[in-house]
């Protein structure tokens, strides 16, 4: 009784998280615009998507936004982790805070605070103000990610490759970047998909000629939603459920590797 | 034996915390020596001093009569085993101990030869291709041996490498180690806070305490005749006495004279105050009344191969730790006799200062 209980509420909670997208995917390829109706297969929308000159754009602006947010901010977390570890204790837990503070903060102050300082310095609201703001929100991700990888043991590590007659250079490139290198993938990850996912600092950093995914949608519920939108969706989740199963497998590998 | 490391009034702190306090210390070529002490007694700090780790405040380093002290790590003709191995986890057995020698350009077929030889050496032949986490802790420790021996440094530098291994291995390496010096004919500078260790394999002993050298010596030395109460205290079980020279050759422990080899010569004249050092095992006992002294065992502890027992004097004062290997029962009343050659007299410290600086003097 009790195991017939929990498959059910698994099921439900599964049905809740599920259904909705499994939902727009079927609407994604339907002949009619009606969200109620169906007609038929069709790649109708997908056509009317790719067609649609604000949403090439959209979709091209999230993804470019996403990967340069990710590698610079990748980049600079990681150089921020390198001088943290060469810190005295006392200033690193201080900066250490300093760091977590934007990670709790709300999106929207975060996304209202960086409005008003690019309108105080006049710098106009466009492509790169979104970029700035991306790489900003993102670099304490990394930092995150990427700090517990640089411990005692890299530190014993490189010193071990000094006493080995390596010079410093060699030792960081051979040694401690190999030993960060879990830890700056995931950071690259996790940036990537937080900037994808952003609306809210999005909505208020970048200026008038420019959308992304999120945004877009956004103005379009104003106007009525087309189906090429459903369509959008879809590919933005198929992609996303195609890395999360390339991380994974390629996670397990590794696993698997080690365990031998 | 020629000299090959000098320390000169090495002085190191970190921070308010004085480590070295003015460390002299001669290591020949081709000699075993070990820096025994409690944790935080700066024999690490020595080591890695040596090793290119720490630059010291004050003093020099000298290698083969040429300074080094401001020498990088990397350019030292040392190499280091570490505590954890510090093997790099990414690369194979073989990438390990190829890592040196990669480093220098050296041609791929040497390296071949060379890890092949390592590996010999280490008695873990064709592990080449392992991984690092493969391996058991006994495996790791003989990679890392391997690894750091592949350069031909002419002093190996060792920190507590046999730390994190069980006894039984911990003995076997032992054995490994003096084998693989004898083989590789160069200089061992071992570091340890195990004093069996220490006494089994070294030719020189170097016992150390709070940034102070306590005393210098072979294995036989420091166990038979050390300079002071820390020493003794750190070497193996003793009662450790107060006591006073009464006559020439002569101390008083608890209102008992003994006859002992120590006196003016010695620097102890009589009416010195002094510590006295007996090891367990040379207290012989007799039918009571018949030695020196007589007390009441207290308590017995099967040791394996011996008896411990714990003997309170008749007036209460003192408690005598004895080893013996004959079965004497709890209350038993016996007699109890010390050779005079089994006497160690100690200068007394007159602080807690001077006792830690008492050998620089």
């Amino acid at each position: 009784m009790r195991k017939i209980f929990g498959r059910v509420y698994v099921v439900i909670i599964m049905l809740f998280l599920y259904l909705p997208i499994l939902a727009l995917i079927v609407l994604s390829f339907n002949e009619a615009k009606s969200m109620s109706v169906w007609k038929g297969f069709s790649l109708r929308w997908y056509e009317e998507l790719f067609h649609s000159k604000l949403m090439v754009q959209a979709i091209a602006n999230t993804f470019s936004i996403a990967i340069l947010a990710a590698l610079i901010a990748t980049i600079i977390g990681t150089l921020a982790v390198l001088g943290l570890a060469a810190m005295k204790p006392r200033t690193e837990t201080v900066l250490m805070g300093f760091n977590n503070i934007p990670m709790l903060n709300a999106d929207i102050v975060t996304g209202i605070a960086l409005m008003l300082f690019f309108l105080m310095f006049h710098w106009p609201r466009g492509y790169l103000t979104v970029l700035f703001s991306h790489t900003v929100f993102c670099i304490p991700y990394v930092i995150l990610s990427v700090k517990p990888r640089l411990n005692k043991n890299t530190d014993k590590l490189f010193e071990a490759a000094l006493d080995l007659g390596a010079s410093e250079r060699y030792a960081f490139r051979k040694i401690v970047l190999p030993e960060l290198r879990p830890g700056i993938m995931s950071g690259f990850l996790l940036s990537f998909t937080m900037s994808v996912d952003d609306f809210i600092i999005t909505y208020f950093t970048r200026g008038a000629g420019i959308n992304t995914i999120s945004t877009l949608i956004y103005s379009q519920v104003k106007v009525g939603i087309r189906p090429s939108l459903f369509a959008l969706s879809t590919i933005v989740f198929v992609t996303a459920l195609v890395v999360l199963v390339a991380v994974n497998l390629r996670q397990k590998r590794i696993d698997a590797k080690q365990a031998y | 034996m020629s000299e090959l490391i000098r320390l000169e009034s090495i002085v190191k702190s970190f921070d308010d915390t004085v480590v070295l306090n003015g460390i002299n210390l001669s290591v020949a070529e081709n000699e075993f020596v070990t820096l025994l002490g409690p944790s935080g007694c700066g024999k690490t700090t020595t080591l890695r001093i040596i090793g290119g780790f720490e630059r010291p405040d004050e003093g020099r380093v000298f290698f083969d009569g040429k300074d080094i002290t401001n020498m990088p790590a990397n350019q030292r003709p040392v190499n280091t085993v570490f505590q954890n191995y510090a093997l790099f986890p990414h690369m194979t057995v073989g990438e390990n101990i190829a890592f040196s020698m990669r480093v220098r350009n050296k041609p791929e077929s040497y390296i071949k030869d060379k890890i092949k030889y390592a590996l010999k050496l280490v008695n873990l032949d064709g592990f080449d291709g392992r991984r690092i986490d493969q391996l058991s802790g006994g495996q790791q420790q003989r990679i890392a041996m391997a690894r750091a021996i592949v350069n031909e440094p002419r002093v190996l530098l060792l920190d507590e490498p046999l730390g994190a291994l069980d006894l039984k291995l911990r003995q076997e390496m032992q054995y490994e180690l003096v084998r693989l010096k004898k083989e590789l004919g160069i200089t061992f500078l071992y570091i340890t806070h195990d004093q069996e260790e220490a006494l089994t394999m070294s030719d020189k002993v170097v016992v150390m305490n709070e940034g102070y050298i306590q005393q210098e010596g072979t294995p036989e030395q420091i166990y038979d005749e050390p300079v002071n109460a820390f020493v003794a205290d750190f070497i193996g079980d003793s009662n450790i006495l107060p006591g006073q020279m009464t006559d020439e050759k002569l101390v008083r422990i608890n209102g008992v004279d003994y006859p002992c080899i120590d006196g003016t010569e010695q620097g102890f004249p009589p009416g010195r105050l002094v510590d006295v050092v007996i090891r367990p095992e040379d207290i012989d006992i007799l039918p009571y009344g018949q030695g020196q002294f007589n007390g009441t065992i207290i308590s017995k502890l099967f040791i394996g191969v011996h008896y411990e027992m714990l003997v309170q004097s008749e007036d209460g004062n003192i408690e005598w730790l004895l080893q013996n290997y004959d079965q004497h029962d709890v209350g038993e009343k016996i007699g109890m006799k010390v050779d005079p050659e089994n006497i160690q007299i100690m200068h007394k410290p007159k602080s807690e200062a001077e006792s830690a600086r008492e050998l620089d003097l």
